[in-house]
């Protein structure tokens, strides 16, 4: 395998010896002497008043340092959130509680099991109140979530965006008069995206350590936002950025529920602060299901209208989002990263609203994918269903409706957004060439006639990611709150030392994507640097600057790319100094093989005499500055808009409802791929989610609002045997809004995965008059579907 | 109580309660902090060690049930600073992402080969059923069991995928 660093190329992951061979530090790994440990109390009711909190016996047993309630943390505020609608989550509550989970009060004590005890030990005294947890009963407003507001509904997202009233009605009138066509079909359908816990293995944990006399904070956290999390420190206890250092070590999968400020980060510090001590929490799995964020839990109808022979005339979403019961980062904005895609990679008239509801239950927020596999999955189904009303091929349906590749550049979505680059059809050739498409169904009407209920399903998807331009905040989506006062730019910090090896900085806060790697091939390859003398500095707001950290497939386009710029001006500076040791012309500088070489001669200077000459400013040229580092900050013009075709083949026991995954092929194009290796594991893993919400995971409330699937003996995880080998391809539309023309790849998989299985599922069930089911489909969901088309 | 055990060829001992979890005894006594707590009711995986050659789940069993046990974590795999093929596997075949699940893949994995060294992809697959990934989709963790059983078959492993495009 090689190892040297070719952008493009293969390089082995250097974040892997450590994880290998248990040397991997994550937070719950961090040992400080004298660390305190706390428990919470948490409401096991949805609704409840708080009558009383009796503390007394917790804080008389042995090892118990302190029992924390409502009234000693309210002078901190609440959390806050970055589009402020709808409540904001107290840090504890003893007045009404609002979901199952809700902190109600915190204990700290010399050991995690003496904390147990003590949190059971505490006294609550509730009394229960009806739950609000049913979507369309909280938009009825029959009953409020929150008494002081005067309607469940947060906002409504309509679309194509920034359309008014006037113009909204137009498009739907527009719709609703080819309805009447005769050469029209119209297929409508109400569908369940239920909601999802994101369950990375690694709980939360976060542990702080206010530094007496010092007056300042270091603050370890399994988060994937670094910065915003010091920032958010500095609010609550006004202190300074460059008082609060937060390190993210290593993140073990984050997949969204990691992208928050929590209130137990602010609580943990604040135990820190008012004991003195170094104060740790992790959470239990149980804790993890229901107060940690949780994602989708949408229901809404999708319409769609078009000709017997394909031509889609408009596409119809309207639905309820479930939003929880306090707003935390991102929570009524999902649904709005659904508009963005809500007419997917198709040119037809798209009408879209989705109501955001408050419930009874834990918060909902980004989950990977974040609003957009929601959106995907509505279009797609219908699409789907559209297709085998009118019986032609869904995947000519669907080329038949492409925004075409000569709309690009300056293509803009029937939704009302700009898009950078797509080749729609080139991608769903590539993918039907790659299944073997025509075999495929061939072979499944083979199955067929053998008696096998097989099916093959398809879906094309575009997404919108690497946001983005520092202009959101002008939309409403500002952490300034939390110090962030532009959430959406890159920054990068490159440094030669004077030896002549390198450290880049970066704002990122991965969970597992290989940013040790990728960043290390950045500069590796600007520098012609060997990656092995490049060291890569994230998850640390002490020693890199300010980015907002790693989410919506953003880093590589907009932290890398600042990387990238950063790595440029240090060779440009670079060039300078070895044209002058060379005594060459600066424009005949090329860096390859660890030095600097004259183009067409053997002339050369190696990092290390460019290194030290940097730090001898005797030795520089004439007025040259010495040093050698350079920073950036990246601020893309736009988002970045990857897309791609996944097939699925399954086999559905009717007997059983058992689905087997038989065959899944992925055709992504995220532009410029900088490590196929990594680029393909994040579809892998992308596409066991997706699969996941389609065949397996359900986080289920009963009507009182108590979380049935609050362990994952009940919330269902994939496991190997469920999967099987993925068969993956990839076309290559390079992005024109960055240098490195990358686009994005974390989410692609979980956005194209859900509506590609349960078509596949449909198709097989197509003989026995199934023609949708609601997700997760296991076995006994699909049986009743089945009998129910046969009753 | 006092508890003592070999861990990774070396006898320990030390004090903990009679309900310390044999996987936080570890942690936290021992400062073996590679094997991980991800829910605590042995769905996971997470934890998994090898306990007198059994590949067990140290979150549901007490320290105080180890005592005298044999028990392998995955700090004690490599040898002379050589890696265990299945973790050199991991590491050539990009089994692994945020690395939490890894241990305790890693260690079931080992179980599995030492068990059946030429193990079909179904077989691989039903191994470490008890391992849950949420990164990977297991495809990559599959190719790098099957690199770590040529290479412990005496083999050559097949090419990388990313070796063929």
């Amino acid at each position: 395998m090689s190892s040297t660093s070719v952008l493009g190329g293969v390089v082995r992951r250097r974040e892997d010896p450590a994880l290998i061979q248990g040397g991997g530090r994550y937070t719950d790994d961090v040992k400080l002497a004298g660390t305190a440990h706390v428990a919470f109390v948490r409401s096991p009711f949805a609704h409840a008043d708080v009558l009383s909190v009796d503390t007394s016996a917790a804080e008389a047993m042995d090892g118990v340092l302190a029992v924390y309630t409502a009234a000693d943390v309210e002078h901190l505020g609440s959390l806050v959130a970055q589009v402020p609608v709808g409540a904001l989550r107290p840090l504890l509550n003893n007045g009404t509680v609002k979901h199952v989970g809700e902190a109600v009060a915190m204990v700290v004590a010399e050991d995690p099991y003496v904390a147990r005890d003590a949190a059971d030990a505490v006294d609550v005294d509730y009394d229960a109140l009806a739950a609000v947890v049913d979507l369309k009963h909280s938009l009825s407003d029959e009953m409020l979530v929150h008494e002081d507001m005067e309607s469940n509904t947060l906002i409504s997202w309509t679309g194509p965006f920034g359309a008014d009233a006037d113009a909204l009605a137009a498009v739907k009138a527009g719709i609703d008069e080819q309805k009447s066509r005769d050469d029209v079909v119209v297929v409508s359908q109400e569908m369940i995206n239920q909601r999802l816990i994101p369950v990375p293995i690694e709980p939360r944990s976060v542990m702080a350590d206010y530094q007496v006399g010092y007056g300042r904070f270091d603050v370890y956290s399994s988060t994937q936002i670094p910065s915003a999390l010091a920032g958010a420190i500095g609010k609550y206890f006004g202190m300074a950025l460059n008082q609060v250092t937060v390190k993210a070590m290593e993140v073990g999968g984050g997949f969204g529920c990691k992208l928050n400020v929590y209130n137990d980060e602010v609580l943990v510090a604040f135990a820190s602060k008012q004991l003195g001590c170094p104060v740790k929490w992790t959470e239990t799995r149980r804790e993890a299901a229901n107060s940690t964020i949780q994602g989708r839990g949408w229901i809404a109808t999708a319409t769609m209208t078009g000709t017997t022979d394909g031509e889609i005339l408009g596409f119809e979403l309207d639905g309820i989002a479930d939003m929880g019961a306090y707003s935390q980062n991102f929570t009524v904005a999902i649904p709005f990263l659904g508009v963005f895609v809500g007419s997917g990679q198709y040119s037809f008239p798209t009408h879209w609203k989705m109501d955001c509801v408050t419930t009874h239950t834990m918060t909902t927020d980004a989950y990977r994918g974040a609003g957009r596999p929601e959106a995907a999955y509505y279009l797609e189904r219908v699409l789907d269903m559209y297709a085998r009303k009118i019986g032609v091929d869904p995947a000519e349906v669907r080329r038949k409706n492409y925004i075409s590749a000569s709309e690009f550049p300056g293509a803009v979505s029937p939704m009302g957004f700009p898009m950078d680059t797509g080749d729609y059809e080139t991608n769903l050739d590539a993918a039907l060439e790659s299944a073997g498409w025509s075999g495929l169904l061939a072979e499944r009407d083979a199955a067929r006639a053998e008696g096998r209920h097989v099916g093959v399903g398809i879906a094309t998807y575009v997404e919108v990611c690497g946001f983005g331009p520092s202009g959101l905040v002008d939309l409403g989506f500002s952490w300034a709150e939390y110090q962030m006062p532009s959430a959406f730019n890159g920054s990068s910090l490159v440094r030669v030392h004077p030896d002549g090896s390198a450290t880049v900085s970066i704002g990122t806060g991965p969970s597992g994507q290989g940013h040790q790697t990728t960043w290390a091939q950045i500069v590796g390859d600007g520098l012609g640097m060997d990656v092995d003398r490049i060291r890569v500095i994230h998850g640390d707001t002490e020693e890199a600057p300010p980015s907002i950290g790693t989410f919506g497939s953003r880093s590589a386009a907009v932290d890398g790319s600042a990387c990238y710029e950063a790595t440029q001006k240090v060779q440009a500076k670079a060039a300078r100094i070895a044209a002058h040791l060379l005594e060459a012309s600066e424009d005949d500088i090329e860096f390859a093989d660890g030095g600097a070489h004259v183009a067409g001669t053997d002339s050369s200077v190696g990092w290390d005499e460019i290194a030290k000459a940097a730090y001898q400013p005797h030795v520089l040229p004439e007025g040259m500055e010495g040093g050698l580092e350079a920073h950036a900050i990246f601020s893309p013009g736009n988002a970045t808009w990857p897309f791609g075709t996944h097939i699925a083949m399954v086999e559905v026991d009717a007997d059983t409802g058992d689905v087997r995954l038989l065959r899944y092929i992925g055709m992504d194009d995220c532009g410029n791929v900088i490590s196929p290796m990594i680029v393909d594991g994040q579809i892998h893993g992308g596409i066991a989610q997706g699969v996941g919400q389609a065949m397996f995971e359900d986080a289920v409330y009963d009507m009182d609002g108590n979380l049935l699937s609050a362990s994952l003996v009940d919330y269902i995880l994939p496991t190997a045997v469920d999967l099987p080998s993925f068969e993956l391809g990839r076309t290559v539309t390079p992005t024109d809004i960055n240098p490195l023309g990358v686009k994005g790849i974390g989410e692609a998989g979980t956005i194209g995965a859900a509506q590609t299985v349960v078509n596949a599922v449909v198709d097989a069930l197509e003989s026995l008059g199934v023609t949708h089911i609601d997700m997760p489909l296991r076995p006994q969901r699909v049986w009743q579907a089945i009998q129910d088309a046969q009753a | 109580m006092k508890v003592s055990m070999s861990v990774n060829g070396r006898q320990v001992s030390g004090e903990a309660e009679p309900r310390t979890l044999l996987v936080h005894f570890l942690r936290e006594n021992l400062g073996l902090t590679g094997t991980h707590v991800g829910c605590e009711s042995s769905y996971c995986g997470a934890c998994t060690i090898s306990l007198d050659g059994q590949a067990v789940l140290s979150c549901t069993m007490l320290a105080a049930q180890a005592d005298g046990a044999d028990i392998t974590t995955v700090e004690g795999l490599a040898r002379n600073g050589e890696l265990h093929p299945v973790q050199e596997g991991f590491w050539e075949r990009h089994g692994l992402q945020c690395g939490f699940c890894t241990p305790g893949m890693i260690m079931s994995a080992v179980t599995l080969l030492e068990e059946n060294d030429n193990p079909s992809e179904e077989e691989i697959r039903r191994g470490i059923e008890g391992n849950l990934c949420r990164c990977t989709g297991y495809h990559n963790i599959v190719r790098a069991i099957e690199y770590a059983g040529a290479k412990m078959r005496g083999e050559e492993p097949a090419p990388a995928e990313w070796e063929n495009a």
